[in-house]
Parts: structure tokens; C-alpha cells; sequence
């Protein structure tokens, strides 16, 4: 399987997910 | 006189800004420019990628990911969060601690990235510690996906620490 990290695109979409999984990590610990 | 306690921590925010811009500026035009170009670029110019823009660039970026880390943590700890913020807020209940805890996590784990994986493998692709053109490869390989790991952290990175201040602190 092709490393998803080779494609500009698909790292910055990850990047935007993991901002998404950020905020609703915040809300679950506080 | 405007020399109070506020102004010095407000001093080491505006130096963890500019710090940062450095760093994750350079991070993105090795992402978003010069990885992607290098391909384009014939052969007999690349050395002035390689051997001139690309080690000033490292020598910046690395000390500006330094700066940034030194920076922020003395504001967390003039700001009086940073115990609250390493632990994530867990138990504090203050969203914006736990936003700024996670965002410092985020920007600790690309530091080291930078000066521990990053780095010392650029050191052997662009020939200042000796490797052998096998190594230098696989260095090149290791490097520039840490590098992209950094570019992906980087967005879950800015959004922790700009929604500390000016989401989360909202209540």
C-alpha cells in the first residue's frame, strides 16, 4: 500500500482530520 | 512604564511567534516548494538547491524550531499554565488548557522530530557526516517523511494553540 505521506494532498488532509480529532478531544477532557 | 510582568510574557509570545513562523515556515517550502520541485530542476542546477539554499534553510529551520520550543515554554511558565498544560488539563476542567497542553504535546513531538530524525539525516544526504550512497538513500527517505509528518502535525499543531487563546478560552 502506498504511504499515504507521499502525496501533499493526502498529508494535509490528514492534517485537517487530526484537527477535527484535536477538538473533540479537547471537549471530551474538559 | 511599560516594563511590567504582562509586557515580558506578552515580549515572549511575540518572540514564540516569530520563532514559529521561521520553523513552520520552512517546513512548508520544503513541503509545499522544494520537494515538489526538485524533479523538475535538470540535473546540473540542482547542486545550487543542494548545496547552497537547502543547508542555509536547515540552518534556520532547526534553529527556529529550537527557539520556538525555548520560547513557548518559558511563556507556558510565566503564563502559569504549564503544569495544567503537560497534563493535558485532565482534571482541571479549563478547555484551553487542555487545548494549549495538547498543542505543546503536537509542537514537542515535531521539535524532536526536527533535531533528532530530521536532521541528522539530512546530515548524511547533503554530505557533512559520510555515508554511503545506500545510507544516504534511505536517509533522504526517513527524512523527507518525518518531514511530512511534521507538515501533517503542524495543522492539528496551529489549531490547538490559536483555539487555546482565542476559542476555548471563549468558556
Amino acid at each position: 500500500m502506498k504511504n499515504p505521506l507521499d502525496s501533499l494532498g493526502q498529508t494535509v488532509l490528514l492534517g485537517f482530520i487530526l484537527a477535527l480529532v484535536a477538538h473533540l478531544l479537547i471537549r471530551a477532557i474538559a | 512604564m511599560f516594563v511590567t510582568h504582562e509586557w515580558w510574557e506578552f515580549a515572549f509570545r511575540w518572540l514564540h511567534i516569530i520563532s514559529g513562523i521561521m520553523w513552520i515556515g520552512l517546513l512548508w517550502y520544503f513541503n509545499f516548494v522544494q520537494t515538489p520541485s526538485m524533479p523538475k530542476i535538470p540535473d546540473e542546477q540542482k547542486p545550487a538547491i543542494s548545496k547552497v539554499i537547502a543547508p542555509t534553510a536547515l540552518f534556520w529551520f532547526r534553529w527556529g524550531a529550537m527557539a520556538t520550543i525555548i520560547t513557548g515554554l518559558i511563556l507556558a511558565g510565566m503564563s502559569g499554565f504549564l503544569g495544567s498544560a503537560l497534563k493535558l488539563g485532565i482534571g482541571d476542567h479549563v478547555a484551553k488548557n487542555t487545548a494549549i497542553g495538547l498543542g505543546m504535546w503536537l509542537g514537542a513531538i515535531m521539535w524532536f522530530n526536527v533535531w533528532f530524525i530530521i536532521w541528522p539525516n539530512q546530515k548524511k544526504v547533503l554530505g557533512i557526516v559520510n555515508a554511503t550512497p545506500d545510507e544516504k538513500k534511505k536517509a533522504g527517505r526517513v527524512a523527507g517523511l518525518t518531514s511530512r509528518t511534521n507538515t501533517m502535525l503542524s495543522v492539528p499543531m496551529l489549531y490547538c494553540m490559536a483555539s487555546a487563546s482565542h476559542y476555548f478560552a471563549m468558556g
